[in-house]
C-alpha cells in the first residue's frame, strides 16, 4: 500500500495534459501585441474548446422580427433590456446580461436566441461589443 | 461566550470574520485551554444582502433567479423549493415528466455538491492530491451540468410549472456515458477515503455530534443523517417524482454496521449518497414517461394566474447540505410576491459545530468545521432591527453619529 500511488505517477508521465492552452502555449506578456500579432497573421490563436449545443452565449437579436411588446424587458431578471421607444425596438447590455434565456423564451415572435459567443470579456461596459440592437 | 467564565489557564482565540482560512464570512470565538478547545461561540450576519426584500420587487418568474444566486453551488435548490412553494400558494399542476427532470437536476447537482465537499474536505486535512482528483471528476459533472442546461453553474432551468429544457433520446449515451465515469471514479474515490490511513487518522473520533444533540439542535441533512437520524426530505415528503423511485434513507451504518457521528461518518455519508444520486438518475432515466414539460408554456399567461393568488406555500427541498424550506405569500393584488423567507440548511448546521468542537485540538477546527459543509452566504439573508432604535440613517445622521464617535475617541 505504501507505493500504491506509483502507477497513476508513472501513467502521468505519458499523459498529455487536459488543459486546452488557449489563447497561447504560453501566456503572452502582452495581450493587446499578441493580438495586433495575429490580426496581421504573424501569431496564432488556438481555439478555445467547442461550445455544447445549446450553449448560452452572447444573444443575437434579430430586429426585423422584433414587434416592440416589451415581455422580454418585463420578465429580465436582471434589467438588462431597455426600450427605444422611437424605433420601438430594444436594446441589450450584455455587461447586465446573466445569460438565463428567458427573454427567449418569452418572446412572442422568437426574435432573440442564444448565441455560442462567450468571450465578453471588455474594461468598459458600453463598448460596442458588450451592447445588441 | 462569556467573559467571565474565561480563567487563567485558558484564553481567548477569535477567528473571523474575514480570515485567510475562512473561505466566507463567519466569526468564531474559541476558549482555549493548551491545545482543547473548551467553548465556542458562533456569529453569524456579515454577508447580509436583502436577498428575500429584493423579491418584492421582482415577478415570481424573476425571482427565480434571484433565488439560484443566494447559493452558487446549491443554484438548482433554491429556485426548486421556491417553485414547490409558488406551485403549493397557486396550485399549479406539474406534468410528470418535468418531475422526473428535476429529479435529474438535483440529483446531478448533488454529485457536484458532494464531490467538491470531499475535494474540499482532502484539502482541509492537507491531501491535495484528493483535492485534484475530485476536481477531475466534478469537471465532468460540470460538462454534463452544461449539456443539459446550458449553464455550468447557475443553471437556470427551473420554471413555475415545469422545467426549461427537456431531455431528448439523443442526449441518452452522453449522460449514460459520464454517468459510467462517475461509477469507475467513484470506486476509486471510495477506496482513497475509506481505506487510506491518513484520512482515518483524522477523521475517526473527531468532532463527535451525537444522535441526541443532532435531533436538540435540529441538525439536517447529511451531518444529521451521519449521527443516525433518519431524516431526508426526499423520503419523508415525497414531492417531485421521488415518491416513485426506489429511495431509502441512508446512514453510515449501512456500509460500517455502526454509527458514530464522527468527521469520517460524514464522509461516508457524502460518498453513499453520491452513489444513490447515481442511481436515482439511472432509475429517472428509465422510468421517465413521454410528456410536456411544462404545464403552461405561455409565461404572461401564468402570472395573470398568479395574480389572482391569495394564499401562501411552503416548499421543502432536499439541498445538498440538507432540507431547504421557502415560504412565499402573495396578497392577490400584485403578481410580486408579498413575502418570501427562506432557510437554508446551513443555518441548522451552524449550532452543531458546538458540541462538534468543544474538547477538540485547534489543529481539527477545519476539518470539522468543513464536515458539515457551510455554507455562509446562504444563510445571511435576516437583519436584526431594534424597534427602540432608528434603523433608516440619512446622510446627515450618519455624519454627525460619525463626528460624534471621533470625539469620543480623540478624549
Amino acid at each position: 500500500m505504501r507505493f500504491s500511488m506509483l502507477p497513476s505517477v508513472f501513467a502521468q508521465m505519458f499523459k498529455k495534459p487536459w488543459t486546452n492552452k488557449f489563447p497561447a502555449k504560453y501566456a503572452p506578456s502582452n495581450t493587446t501585441q499578441f493580438l495586433a500579432d495575429v490580426g496581421e497573421g504573424k501569431a496564432e490563436i488556438i481555439p478555445p474548446i467547442e461550445t455544447p449545443i445549446g450553449f448560452r452565449g452572447k444573444i443575437k437579436y434579430d430586429k426585423e422580427k422584433c414587434i416592440g411588446c416589451q415581455l422580454c424587458i418585463k420578465y429580465c431578471p436582471c434589467e438588462a433590456i431597455e426600450f427605444k421607444p422611437k424605433t420601438k425596438k430594444i436594446k441589450i447590455y450584455l455587461a447586465r446580461c446573466c445569460f438565463c434565456s428567458q427573454c427567449n423564451d418569452v418572446c412572442p415572435t422568437n426574435c432573440l436566441t442564444m448565441g455560442e459567443e462567450f468571450l465578453l470579456a471588455d474594461t468598459d461596459p458600453y463598448s460596442k461589443d458588450l451592447i445588441v440592437e | 461566550m462569556k467573559q467571565e467564565t474565561t480563567t487563567k489557564t485558558s484564553y481567548h482565540i477569535p477567528v473571523g470574520p474575514i480570515h485567510p482560512a475562512l473561505k466566507e464570512p463567519v466569526y468564531f470565538e474559541f476558549e482555549i485551554s493548551g491545545e482543547r478547545i473548551v467553548d465556542v461561540n458562533v456569529k453569524l450576519g456579515h454577508v447580509h444582502r436583502g436577498v428575500e426584500w429584493a423579491s418584492r420587487k421582482r415577478n415570481p418568474i424573476q425571482v427565480l433567479y434571484l433565488a439560484e444566486r443566494i447559493c452558487g453551488i446549491c443554484s438548482f435548490c433554491h429556485p426548486a423549493a421556491f417553485t414547490l412553494a409558488v406551485e403549493t400558494a397557486a396550485d399549479i399542476q406539474v406534468p410528470e415528466r418535468a418531475e422526473y427532470l428535476r429529479v435529474i437536476q438535483g440529483e446531478l447537482e448533488r454529485i457536484t455538491s458532494h464531490i467538491l465537499w470531499a475535494g474540499v474536505a482532502a484539502h482541509e486535512i492537507g491531501f491535495d492530491t484528493v483535492l485534484y482528483f475530485t476536481w477531475q471528476i466534478r469537471e465532468k459533472a460540470l460538462d454534463l451540468t452544461e449539456y443539459l442546461t446550458g449553464n455550468r453553474v447557475t443553471k437556470g432551468i427551473m420554471t413555475i410549472g415545469g422545467i426549461r429544457r427537456d431531455i431528448t433520446p439523443d442526449m441518452l449515451p452522453r449522460i449514460k456515458k459520464d454517468l459510467n465515469f462517475f461509477k469507475d471514479n467513484f470506486e476509486k474515490l471510495r477506496h482513497i477515503f475509506l481505506d487510506d490511513k491518513t484520512i482515518k487518522m483524522r477523521s475517526q473520533g473527531a468532532g463527535i455530534l451525537t444522535k441526541k444533540d443532532a435531533l436538540k439542535l435540529c441538525a439536517v441533512g447529511p451531518t444529521t443523517r451521519a449521527s443516525g437520524v433518519k431524516k431526508d426530505v426526499r423520503v419523508d415528503t415525497s414531492y417531485f417524482a421521488y415518491g416513485d423511485l426506489d429511495i431509502d434513507y441512508i446512514t453510515p451504518d449501512v456500509l460500517t454496521g455502526e454509527v458514530n457521528g464522527d468527521v469520517y461518518d460524514r464522509i461516508i455519508q457524502r460518498l453513499l449518497e453520491v452513489k444513490q444520486s447515481i442511481g436515482l438518475i439511472e432509475q429517472c432515466i428509465d422510468q421517465m414517461p413521454a410528456g410536456d414539460i411544462v404545464s403552461e408554456p405561455k409565461i404572461p399567461k401564468l402570472m395573470n394566474q398568479l395574480k389572482k393568488v391569495n394564499g401562501e406555500g411552503v416548499g421543502r427541498h432536499e439541498a445538498p447540505r440538507g432540507e431547504v424550506i421557502h415560504y412565499v405569500k402573495f396578497d392577490g393584488h400584485s403578481e410580486n410576491p408579498y413575502t418570501w423567507k427562506v432557510r437554508a440548511p446551513t443555518y441548522n448546521n451552524i449550532l452543531p459545530w458546538i458540541p462538534m468542537l468543544k474538547g477538540e485540538q485547534i489543529a481539527d477546527i477545519p476539518i470539522v468545521a468543513a464536515s458539515t459543509d457551510p455554507c455562509m452566504s446562504c444563510t445571511n439573508r435576516v437583519a436584526i432591527v431594534n424597534d427602540n432604535k432608528r434603523y433608516e440613517l440619512t446622510k446627515e445622521q450618519l455624519h454627525s453619529l460619525s463626528v460624534e464617535k471621533t470625539r469620543r475617541v480623540l478624549k
